[in-house]
């Protein structure tokens, strides 16, 4: 079975593409693949960027976990014994800011995003590339801020870097933080543009809005949300950064500033920042899951708005961060229930996609064994979460282990779950040889164990009366704080499988062919990996992207 | 298997998973001791939702169990499973069941919530002169003569307040709680006793006046299952009564620097008389040593400032002299 069973090509283009076609091959200028050298230039073919956003993210994700690392090893112990508390503050700061906007962020929506719209919708190329390159050269940059930022202590204030503490703690590196933040806020708002127009306005004419596949509905609901949520961060933390530095006092209550603003803007945007990280890898679900269960993903329709549904709702959420905060009653009430709204679109998704599991040929591939271990996961980071939503229970846990509990769940047996199974299913695309199955099922094995291991527990501690964000704690909490350290020396060493796997077999892999997978989108239908603008001659989309099991008779 | 109709195997699926919730949902040690009144509130309506939590978790979960051993894909078949698209009724279905469940908890939360007296913050009556309680006129004194506390500002409005049945009355006891870095302060306006250790009676309706001198910290008595963050320039408060004596920890939850963790202090739950005892003797003890009453936060260094409360934070007093960042 090739592809071209699935997409025949027809031999002359129909007339509403050829002037698009000739527009586009006119400025290839040459059609040599990319050399190594060229992944580290200022490069504008999105697949290139693409890559570029995942390998920077991933190096970025091995710096955020070796302070996860450090964190763990001081906790195993009640007293700060391991490192000192302003550097363990600062490794925590440090550890969410780069796994949130350096690792799954850039790398669900920058790398993933960038690579597969273009290809899932049948363009040569992103509707800006020089934008894009802009976008991603952002990232670099805002990276080495935050590391430069430990020479001057290293901020300290969390991820959140609340107000006063912000303005009084390590204030230079707590300025570089404001400025690396910033730079990939502004790299979000450019790339977010990008995707909107991309799928908007580039998709083959012959490509109907119900044969989108449902990744390009979650990146675009994402960009959107993004493009609304974002500016609001940046105009908080200017705010911040002028207090810290020239003066003004936005938020120094002693001179009649207002710390409760700050959080408002804060988390105006850093709720839909959970939703930033969390669409794109329901896009990656929604394509990985059918593919290797061999059937129609169910409820199309159901999942495509309900992407829409949270990116609304998600807007609308975020003072259920500030229920212990200066927020009057009626205002807790108020969120508690846009909160506990926002799981019924979250619920849709996962059933459709155990509803699709109904009936399929379950292959237990790698990339399928991650989106698997994701949904079981997010079940019970979606359930916590749901228990913390209302007020008079988030009144005890809130700041507590159970919300680090209830978000690692939800980002790391979520979000980074799926970045993995993304990487598994989409390798043999982007590099043309495919990843070795026996070792990634023992990264699956370890990952899935140490993830349970390391925030299974969390909850416990958190309901007993552990809060977060301690280097040192009540020695009544050592034994679930060893098991989560376990857990979290597990969780490093499964990194070490999954590299070797992805570098031995970047160079030494098995050849994939152009669809492995046997997928119906449309980036399968290009050769593994692609040329430069895509195809030779751009795809006709005759059916839909998740039609399995119709083609039974053809074959 | 297809003999037996889909709803007997739903009914014998719900008639085993809902006791196993139920039980669980009953019997779980998840939470430590109650001794708050809200305590019971919270609690009931976490099992509630813990119950509901277990049953869709066993649902789910089994549910994705048991497709992937019915649904795997057998040696040597290379097929593509059925093609069925979706099923309006069953999405109605469950789209309508958790939206049930999620109204039901919001009006749940609500009911629990104005039980807890987090709508009624601030409803005590400041400016009632004619009431006899002595704390009312305390807090006002103390409120005119506080000028050390500079960020001290009236009325809060914000936090846990009277519950249903305390509404419109003092509280017996007022507590005006200082956090800073990295200590709690209490100070008993009515008897200008200060403490760093919160001392009260059982069955009392305590007050606490809740502020912080430099930045947000975020007071927890997990017993009592109440937070409420003190932030400066904003009062807010926590009202409660403490059900069982005690000794149980007060957390600072809200990260205030380096150390954060070690913010720690305890809230000791007395009987009527043990309390009546140790407002006295604090009394006569902090009376005959007046400098400790004279002190004001501004004049001394961070050093001997905090150096009285050390046995109290639980910390060795040589860290204290890193604590060098209060005075910025």
């Amino acid at each position: 079975m090739t592809s071209s069973e699935f997409f025949p090509e027809i031999p002359t283009n129909p007339p509403d593409q050829s002037q698009q076609k000739t527009l586009l091959v006119s400025h290839t200028s040459h059609q040599e693949p990319w050399k190594f050298k060229d992944y580290f230039t200022f490069n504008t073919d999105h697949k290139v960027i693409g890559i570029q956003y995942l390998v920077t993210a991933f190096l970025f994700y091995l710096i955020g976990g070796l302070m996860a690392v450090a964190i763990r090893t001081e906790l195993a112990t009640p007293d700060a014994d391991f490192i000192d508390p302003n550097l363990y503050n600062a490794f925590m700061t440090n550890h969410g800011t780069i796994m949130i906007f350096l690792w799954i962020v850039p790398s669900a929506i920058g790398g993933f995003g960038n690579y597969l719209v273009p290809l899932m919708v049948g363009a040569r190329d992103m509707a800006f590339p020089k934008l894009n390159a802009i976008a991603f050269w952002l990232n670099p940059p805002a990276g080495l801020l935050l590391l430069a930022s430990f020479f001057f202590g290293g901020s300290q204030s969390g991820w959140t870097a609340y107000p006063p503490l912000s303005l009084i703690t390590a204030p230079i590196a707590q300025s570089l933080w404001i400025l690396a933040i910033v730079l990939v806020g502004t790299s979000s708002i450019l790339g977010s543009i990008n995707f909107v127009i991309t799928i908007l306005m580039m998709k083959v004419p012959s490509m109907k809005w119900d044969q989108v596949p449902l990744f390009c509905w979650a990146i675009l609901a994402t960009s959107i949300l993004a493009l609304l949520s974002t500016p609001v961060l940046a105009a908080g933390l200017v705010l911040l950064l002028f207090d810290i530095n020239f003066g003004t006092s936005f938020f120094k209550p002693d001179a009649g500033g207002n710390v409760i603003i700050y959080q408002h803007l804060f988390w105006f945007y850093s709720h839909p920042a959970v939703y930033l990280m969390i669409l794109p890898i329901f896009g990656i679900m929604s394509e990985v899951i059918p593919t290797h269960a061999r059937k129609p993903i169910f409820g199309y329709k159901a999942i495509a708005y309900s992407s829409v549904a949270i990116c609304v709702v998600g807007l609308f959420v975020w003072v259920h961060h500030m229920f212990t905060s200066g927020t009057p009653g009626w205002m807790r009430m108020f969120f508690t229930i846009s909160t506990l709204i926002v799981a019924v679109p979250t619920g849709v998704k996962i059933f459709g996609w155990v509803a699709t599991l109904w009936g399929g040929k379950i292959r237990f591939t790698s990339a399928m064994l991650f989106a698997i271990g994701l949904l079981s996961m997010f079940v019970m980071g979606g359930l916590s979460g749901v228990t913390m939503g209302t007020a008079p229970f988030d009144v005890h846990v809130h700041d507590t282990y159970y919300v680090v509990a209830h978000f690692h769940y939800v980002l790391f047996g979520g979000s980074v779950f799926g970045i993995y199974s993304g990487i598994y299913h989409w390798f043999p695309k982007i590099t043309g040889k495919i990843m070795n199955e026996t070792w990634g099922k023992i990264h699956f094995v370890l990952t899935f164990i140490g993830t349970n291991l390391t925030f299974l527990p969390m909850h416990e501690l958190g309901l007993q009366g552990m809060p977060r964000r301690v280097a040192m704690y009540d020695p009544q909490f050592i034994s679930l704080n060893q098991i989560c350290t376990v857990g979290a020396f597990i969780l490093a060493i499964s990194v070490i499988p999954f590299a070797y796997n992805a570098i031995n077999s970047w160079f030494n892999g098995e050849s994939a062919g152009d669809n492995p997978w046997k997928s119906l989108t449309l980036e399968w239908t290009t050769s593994s990996p692609p040329i430069i603008e895509n195809w030779e001659v751009l795809p006709v989309v005759t059916h839909g992207p998740y039609d399995y099991g119709h083609q039974q008779d053809e074959v | 298997m297809q003999k037996v109709p889909v709803s007997l195997w739903t009914l014998l699926v719900g008639m085993i998973i809902s006791p196993i919730s139920i039980w669980i949902g009953k019997h779980h040690h998840l939470l430590p001791i109650q001794a708050s009144a809200q305590a019971p509130l919270v609690d009931n309506f976490f099992n509630v939702m813990f119950t509901i939590a277990v049953a869709l978790f066993l649902i789910v979960e089994g549910t994705i169990v048991i497709f992937l051993f019915v649904y795997r894909r057998r040696a040597g078949d290379a097929s593509d499973g059925i093609p069925i698209e979706g099923n309006l009724a069953l999405e109605i279905f469950w789209t309508a069941i958790p939206t049930v469940i999620v109204i039901a908890l919001g009006i749940y939360s609500v009911n629990i919530y104005n039980q807890m007296g987090g709508l009624e913050p601030g409803s005590h009556p400041h400016h009632i002169a004619h009431v006899s309680g002595t704390a009312i006129a305390a807090t006002m004194d103390n409120e005119s003569k506080s000028s050390s506390n500079s960020l001290h500002t009236p009325a809060a409005n914000i936090g846990i307040g009277a519950s249903p049945e305390t509404q419109n009355k003092p509280a017996d006891l007022v507590v005006n709680v200082q956090g800073m870095q990295f200590a709690w302060l209490f100070n008993y306006p009515e008897t200008d006793i200060n403490a760093g250790e919160l001392h009260i009676p059982v069955g009392a309706d305590v007050q606490l006046n809740l502020s912080a001198t430099d930045v947000i910290h975020s007071f927890w008595v997990p017993q009592f299952r109440l937070k409420q963050d003190a932030i400066p320039g904003v009062p807010t408060e926590l009202r409660f009564v403490a059900t069982k004596p005690g000794t149980y920890p007060i957390v600072c939850t809200e990260l205030c620097g380096g150390y954060h963790g070690s913010m720690r202090s305890q809230v000791i739950v007395h009987s009527q008389e043990e309390f009546n005892h140790w407002l006295t003797e604090n009394q006569v003890a902090q009376q005959n040593s007046p400098q400790i009453l004279a002190v004001n936060p501004g004049d001394v260094s961070p050093t001997e400032f905090l150096a009285p409360y050390v046995e109290n934070m639980g910390i060795n007093s040589q860290i204290i002299p890193s604590f060098k960042s209060i005075t910025k």
